[in-house]
């Protein structure tokens, strides 16, 4: 199928997006990559008037060291982050979790704010970012805000964000030099969208000791204090501590209820968990 | 030899349908039926669209599509190329609508609405044949196209065997996905009065046929030309509506238009294939030797009979060759071919063979499971040994040749069962589990009638042409969809007349210049029109050997042809020599030369036409991941005797290519459907095909037993590498689990499958500890 006829811009300042995204009375979309928005574009799931592409705005494709935090800009692709050109402030965690996004032609073009914006599940970027607590930074006419990236989605596909909002860059804590984590994905074959996701972070020089249990049709489960899930704080017999009645009922709390991804959500948590105490 | 086609595919000079372009050309899209069965009752255009959409009111005199088997008892359906009163699958053509781009086309076809009164889908096909189901075809009695079988007195023999296995079997419906979907682009010739097709098909000159039959028109006024074909296997051997909606549409508008199906068009509405469910019970001894086999099949054959092979070849198929390498004594199946609200089932690879090869095999491993011996072993008890050669089975199946045995114990050494096994005992350190899994199989190839016992074009013809310049141009009938035809028609030529490949051109594809041919299908491309060649060079041979026999001033009888000249007792001359006497300089010749000149056309048939039988063998070791029910193939054997082998390198390719679909079927390939009859997966990303990651290295070994009843004892080759993976994946999954308690007896082997098996069998437990 081909796409209904749209008009398309490419402005190269915020300020130009916003005016044409206010113009456009909803019927625009932002097109930061277009791995999701391209297919659904072509299968005329989606019908824009406007196209608003925001890759030629230099503030997004930036990547700023802001002390205790990374910013990388909305716009910085999966595979600057995979191949290393984005500073790795955290122990290795962003580069993996880039490098297993689908295929290296979505990577080359995909981007990490516009993963979160789509608020597919099943992404990495959705999970991997939760789990290390980043902040969403969304620029709007009324000014800036952060949102954390836990409570951006509300559910598949859908978000917090406003019809103008536009996800300026993802602020991300650097993680100390002790820190431990480990991201577990399951898919059935190299590239499809995970069937589940599990991650585990520790880094106690901080005070986080966090967890994510991702992939289950809905937004992230993320348990900001992981202990209630492996019966106290790490060490290095986690896996075996995990509590599998914990994480089923938090399902529950989801109404998650097919039992293939609840025994994998299991199965993903406990292999992150092994993965932090490896590493 | 490398193959003569890949300097134009490698460099992106291939040409497909998507590649061309005429002047004035219009782009075509479908309205298609949004639900699976309801009786259409108006389809609304804007009153400003009306001269850009056609209904089944504009189509006069068009016929509706009428695949029709001689077998006995057979129900055909009628299929309009568009909707005229009853919509009976989901995606089924309404209305054509036609504009200067694909995208304005589609625009066009949102605005027509579609009104009807929705019917019960028919959906699933065991509950379809019961009585008081709503019909699909009001004169298709019962939703059966076709029962066939065999009959034999299983019951004495039931009776006694000390072995008796049953299995409920089933393979999922898939979608055929050449990378290139289906497309054409259809114009009419003003000076010639022609209608010419441009399309992507294995079988242009059936296609033709085909299409004069329900245009009216004589196949005079037909062309048919396929440029490169973007992938096949069976999904281009079909006549469908959207091809003869777009001719009858530059019949009457003038100009060319062109439909390229999309992926979402390919799996939702057109490319389905291999749905099948199976009962059997085997009886054998205690040593696993068969001695009675009994099995009811069905086959999901969708809405309609597809042209030509129609909706009886599956069945057909599947009572004759279930049976496979296997000596059974008393066989009794019954096949049946079900009309449900699904898109018709088209002839996919292997066509049947892989899913009797899956059934078989899985109820070989189930009885060597029951009475604890290798699997293999049990295979090497029934299998036809060479002493039996030629061999006519159960099924009146005709073996040409082959040493099955050896084939098996070849495949056994290959992947080297004994040190599986071993470290089967020793387990792994991250907790999957080992599994070994073999199938063996009898590929019937190249046979002279299709599976439903309709005879198409008894001879292959080939036509073969020395030019002035000394250069061989031969043309074929035959289509080339990947599989190398350029190359290995060639060699035959070269082998036959000592002309360099290099200086050898086929030309393929285009029915105003070459000889009638039923096509690429059933394997049969290098024992036809390899045989065909073979038989145009060797008439072209005797001709140039006469004329230059005279040219030498010698008797015929006196030279040879080879190395690209005649050789007589003194001297030579070169065959360029001889082509530019006989054109350019007829003065130097004798009278006598014959009248027919340097041109041929070369008929051929095998000396039976029954089929020559390869035979293969595939084993695998899995790792199951019984956690995740993740399965990582770790190791992958082929034995394949084809027969002797034309190019070796081009076998290979076909064995890795139709190995890796097998894998496809075996683990990730399904077209689910709801209640409702609605595909549910529209694109590439719900519907799984295997990727690099997920095709091993797949190792091969040859044998080569040539068949006699063919031009060099070659055998056809093309499907064998999709009809054994989902056996051999199947059985090593099931060998892996089987120390779980488990047995899954469907494909694909999903992890979602394998973890509700796990989680059966764990509940079946607790509640035996439980209750004692």
């Amino acid at each position: 199928m081909k796409p209904v006829a749209f008009d398309y811009e490419r402005p190269v300042t915020l300020a130009d997006a916003a005016s044409l995204l206010g113009q456009s009375s909803g019927f625009a979309k932002i097109l930061a990559g277009g791995q999701s928005l391209g297919a659904m574009l072509n299968l005329r799931l989606a019908q824009p008037d406007l196209l608003v592409d925001i890759t030629s705005i230099p503030e997004l494709t930036a990547v700023t060291d802001a002390g205790n935090d990374l910013e990388i800009g909305a716009c910085v692709t999966h595979a600057d982050i995979e191949d290393g050109r984005v500073a790795d402030h955290f122990g290795g965690l962003l580069r993996q979790v880039a490098g297993r996004i689908a295929y290296r032609p979505v990577r080359n073009r995909g981007t990490i704010g516009g993963s979160i914006a789509h608020a597919d599940p099943a992404a990495d970027w959705l999970s991997a970012l939760a789990l290390i607590d980043a902040k969403a930074v969304v620029w709007s006419r009324g000014g800036i805000r952060t949102i954390a990236v836990a409570d951006l989605v509300v559910s598949s596909f859908t978000t917090v964000l406003q019809p103008d909002d536009l996800i300026q860059s993802v602020r991300v804590p650097k993680l100390s030099a002790r820190a431990r984590w480990g991201f577990y994905k399951f898919s059935q074959k190299a590239g499809e969208f995970a069937h589940a996701i599990g991650g585990v972070l520790s880094d106690p020089a901080r005070g986080v000791f966090r967890a994510v249990i991702g992939a289950i049709e809905t937004a992230p489960i993320v348990v900001a204090d992981a202990t209630s899930l492996f019966g106290g704080g790490f060490g290095s017999d986690l896996a075996e501590r995990l509590d599998r009645t914990s994480v089923l009922q938090r399902l529950n709390a989801k109404n998650v209820t097919d039992e293939y991804i609840r025994s994998l959500a299991c199965v993903a948590l406990k292999r992150a968990a092994k993965q932090a105490c490896a590493s | 030899m490398r193959r003569k086609e890949d300097d134009r595919f490698l460099h992106g000079r291939g040409q497909y349908i998507g590649d061309i372009r005429f002047p004035r050309m219009r782009e075509v899209a479908f309205v298609r039926s949004p639900v699976a069965h309801a009786r259409l009752t108006a389809v609304r255009i804007p009153d400003l669209l009306r001269s850009s959409i056609f209904t089944a009111q504009d189509l006069t005199n068009v016929l509706a599509i009428r695949a029709v088997s001689p077998l006995a008892g057979f129900q055909a359906s009628e299929q309009p190329p568009l909707v005229i009163d009853k919509i009976r699958h989901v995606g089924e053509l309404i209305a054509m609508c036609v504009a200067d781009t694909r995208a304005e086309a589609e625009d066009i076809a949102a605005q027509v609405v579609v009104e009807y009164e929705e019917l019960p889908a028919v959906v699933d096909m065991h509950k379809a044949q019961e009585p008081g189901s709503v019909l699909v075809h009001d004169t298709v009695k019962r939703n059966i196209y076709l029962e066939v079988g065999f009959d034999g007195a299983i019951e004495a023999v039931a009776k006694a065997a000390p072995v008796k296995v049953t299995r409920e079997l089933r393979t999922a419906r898939q979608v055929m996905s050449p990378i290139e979907c289906r497309g054409f682009v259809a114009q009419w010739d003003t000076r010639l009065s022609q209608l010419i097709l441009h399309g992507a098909t294995q079988f242009p000159h059936v296609v033709r046929t085909g299409l004069a039959q329900v245009l009216q028109i004589p196949e005079i006024q037909i062309r048919v030309v396929s440029p490169d074909v973007g992938g096949g296997f069976g999904y281009k051997a079909i006549l469908a509506g959207e091809e003869i909606c777009l001719c009858w549409l530059a019949m009457r508008c003038g100009h060319p238009v062109r439909w390229l199906e999309d992926r979402r068009e390919q799996l939702t509405a057109n490319a389905n294939c291999r749905e099948h469910h199976y009962v059997i019970s085997a009886y054998a001894d205690e040593q696993g030797k068969l001695l009675a086999f009994d099995a009811k099949a069905s086959v999901d054959s969708g809405a309609y009979s597809s042209y030509p092979f129609t909706s009886a070849i599956e069945p057909s198929q599947i009572a004759a060759i279930l049976p496979g390498p296997y000596v059974i004594p008393v066989y009794r199946c019954k096949a049946t071919a079900v009309v449900t609200n699904k898109c018709p089932q088209l002839p996919y690879r292997g066509v049947a063979r892989p899913n009797v090869c899956y059934a078989m095999e899985l109820m070989i491993d189930a009885i060597a499971r029951q009475i604890g011996r290798e699997p293999y072993e049990v295979r090497l008890a029934n299998l036809v040994r060479p002493e039996q050669m030629p061999f006519d089975n159960v099924t009146d199946k005709h073996f040409d040749s082959g040493d099955y045995p050896e084939i098996l114990r070849k495949t056994v050494d290959a992947i080297g069962v004994p040190a599986i096994r071993a470290r089967q005992q020793r387990g792994e350190s991250d907790g999957r589990l080992i599994g070994l899994g073999i199938s063996i199989f009898s590929e019937q190839t190249a046979h002279g009638t299709t599976a439903d016992g309709k005879r198409r074009a008894l001879y292959e013809q080939v036509f073969a042409r020395l030019t002035p310049d000394g250069r061989l141009e031969v043309r074929a009938g035959i289509q080339s969809i990947g599989q190398g035809l350029e190359t290995t028609l060639a060699q035959i030529a070269s082998q036959c007349l000592g002309i360099g490949p290099a200086d050898i051109h086929i030309k393929l594809g285009d029915t105003e210049v070459s000889p009638y041919s039923s096509g690429a299908w059933g394997s049969r491309g290098i024992v036809w029109a390899g045989g065909a060649t073979a038989r145009a060079c060797k008439e072209l041979a005797l001709r140039v050997a006469a004329i230059g026999a005279a040219m030498l001033q010698t008797d015929v009888k006196s030279v040879q042809v080879r190395d690209g000249s005649v050789f007589g007792p003194h001297g030579s001359v070169s065959l360029s020599d001889i082509a530019r006497a006989f054109y350019l300089a007829p003065s130097d010749l004798p009278g006598d030369i014959d009248p027919h000149g340097l041109e041929v056309t070369g008929g051929y048939a095998p000396s039976r036409l029954t089929g020559v039988h390869t035979g293969s063998a595939h084993a695998t070791v899995v790792a199951v991941d019984p956690e995740t029910g993740g399965v990582e193939i770790l190791d992958y054997v082929v034995v394949e005797d084809a027969g002797v082998l034309i190019n070796p390198m081009i076998v290979d390719g076909q064995i890795h290519g139709g190995t890796a679909q097998g894998i496809g079927a075996a683990l990730y390939e399904e077209m689910p459907f709801d209640t409702q009859g609605q595909p549910l997966a529209s694109t590439l990303a719900d519907y799984l095909l295997p990727g690099c990651p997920e095709v091993p290295n797949i190792r091969i070994f040859h044998m080569e037993t040539p068949s006699p009843y063919t031009e060099f004892g070659q055998k056809g080759v093309g499907e064998g590498g999709a009809i054994g993976p989902g056996a051999a994946i199947a059985n090593a999954v099931n060998d892996a689990l089987h120390q779980l308690g488990v047995e899954i007896c469907e494909i694909p082997i999903t992890p979602r499958r394998i973890l509700a098996a796990l989680a059966k069998a764990q509940r079946g437990m607790a509640r035996s500890v439980a209750s004692p």
